[in-house]
């Protein structure tokens, strides 16, 4: 099964919300944080996904509908 | 390498062998070189660097890659020049500009290209391959060419015309049709399924490192001191981190007495995640979607960005947030003060110096270095509304009339 690296980035409002519970539970994609740091302005996750590539893209396209920013893990890759 | 123990998790500190890999399997932080300077200490002095080549390969021992092996167009040991002039102009007596548009293709691009095509091949990949909207893109062809390498160059093809002509010359150019976002997300596929040398994916930890000769240079070029300051422009932030890291390991091996260095991040209101970040206080920059006229400057996921931002707090430095209108007067007044045509980004950081000095985050006799990344060539477009021109008949009369402004009767 496909797996992907990916950072999620909460705003201050969708801290609270288990976006990740969520996203494990409306969608068929196996959840594996690695790395997170939670603070007061702005939160960051660190996390493994694994299902379909579709269900993958639709996951994270609902994700990003919500609200939390999605970006690969090696950051922006097209530079200067 | 002798020099090179192994690749290290900047978080976890894990180690892992010397492979194409960038990313710790455990906690998915980034790898990075892990020299043995006990080994480095017993090899290296200011007379062994002294004796080798011109180009960024003079500090092998702190490389991951011998020079004898090198795939060496000749990048690094580029001028660093004294700005009086700017520096009368910004009220600064002790400015210097380290000019790496001088590099083989106009940007320091090359440093980091020529480490990381030099690991390609010993890695054994027949392709090297990148993303770019510029300086890397050129830099990358003209390395892969040298190499005798099969290169995938990735572009958007909406790009201008001469940015793609001038990385096209050297060999393979390919143009996506799509937008930022587009091509950043195919080359993360391409980069996870072929086994190709993506220089900022899979190379990274190497890449990275030949950034860090901007920092042996700054030290060597000053007659082996540290600055006491210095303004990089900050894109994904790994140019930030390794230009510190040079002067550190500079310091840690004795070249150099000491590295105090205060590091200040320049970045374009259009993209200034890392500023943002330092000027709230905040240690990860939040991302966001570039919209800024410095095509260089213009990641809005800097994958070094935290990094950066825990440099500037720990060494005193300071984060800018240049306003684009400023980004092509700071690029003119380079021009005219010290015959520098800088790129953008360049731009950028002559308009954060200029902040500095004004709000006197640098004093007037501290020693500053500016870091010009990129030549202006690349990015006309961005002087044509803060330039002029006349033009005149060709007769003394309309020369005087129209140029010197005299009345003719």
């Amino acid at each position: 099964m496909p797996l992907r690296r990916v950072r999620f980035t909460f705003r201050t409002d969708l801290i609270q919300r288990p976006v990740i519970y969520e996203l494990g539970k409306e969608f068929e994609i196996v959840t594996n944080i690695r790395r997170a740091d939670v603070g007061q302005d702005t939160s960051w996750v660190v996390l493994e996904l694994e299902g379909s590539v579709e269900e993958i893209d639709r996951g994270l396209a609902w994700v990003t509908e919500q609200g939390v920013e999605v970006s690969a893990l090696e950051g922006d890759i097209l530079a200067g | 390498m002798p020099n090179v123990q192994s690749l290290r998790c900047k978080e976890c500190g894990r180690d892992y062998p010397q492979e194409p890999i960038y990313v710790c399997d455990f906690c998915f932080g980034p790898l990075e070189v892990n020299y043995d300077y006990d080994a480095i200490a017993k090899n290296i002095s200011r007379e062994s660097i002294q004796d080798g080549p011109l180009t960024i390969w003079r500090y092998d021992e702190l490389l991951p890659a011998s020079r004898d092996n090198a795939v060496n167009i000749g990048a690094g040991m580029t001028p660093l020049l004294k700005a009086d002039n700017l520096g009368k102009e910004l009220g600064l007596n002790n400015l210097w500009i380290k000019n790496d548009a001088a590099n083989p293709t106009h940007s320091f691009k090359d440093r980091v290209v020529s480490v990381a095509s030099t690991k390609a091949v010993e890695f054994d990949f027949d392709t090297i391959a990148c993303a770019s909207t510029g300086n890397l893109a050129g830099a990358t062809a003209a390395h892969g060419a040298k190499a005798g390498m099969n290169t995938m160059v990735f572009i958007p093809s909406d790009l201008e015309r001469g940015k793609i002509l001038g990385a096209a010359v050297f060999g393979s150019v390919v143009l996506v049709n799509g937008n930022y976002d587009d091509v950043n997300r195919l080359c993360s596929e391409l980069g996870d399924d072929r086994r190709w040398a993506f220089v900022n994916i899979n190379m990274r930890p190497y890449y990275s490192e030949g950034s860090k000769s901007i920092g042996y240079e700054l030290a060597e070029q000053l007659g082996w001191r540290a600055p006491q300051h210095v303004v990089v422009p900050v894109a994904s932030g790994s140019l930030f981190t390794k230009v510190y890291k040079g002067l550190q390991e500079f310091a840690q091996l004795g070249i150099i007495d000491s590295a105090d260095t205060k590091m200040h991040i320049a970045q374009p209101f259009g993209c200034s995640p890392v500023a943002k970040a330092f000027v709230e206080g905040v240690a990860h920059p939040k991302p966001v979607v570039p919209d800024t006229i410095a095509k260089s400057l213009a990641i809005g996921s800097p994958a070094d960005g935290m990094y950066s931002v825990g440099i500037a707090n720990k060494t005193g430095g300071s984060g800018t947030i240049v306003p684009e209108s400023e980004i092509s007067e700071g690029m003119k007044l380079l021009a005219e003060t010290e015959g520098i045509f800088t790129e953008t980004a360049g731009g950028v950081v002559i308009s954060t110096l200029r902040r500095l000095a004004r709000e006197g985050v640098i004093g007037p006799d501290e020693e500053t270095v500016a870091l010009i990344t990129g030549t202006g060539l690349k990015t006309l477009e961005a002087i044509e509304d803060v330039v002029s021109t006349k033009t005149i008949d060709p007769t003394v009369r309309s020369f005087d009339e129209i140029v010197m402004g005299t009345a003719v009767n």
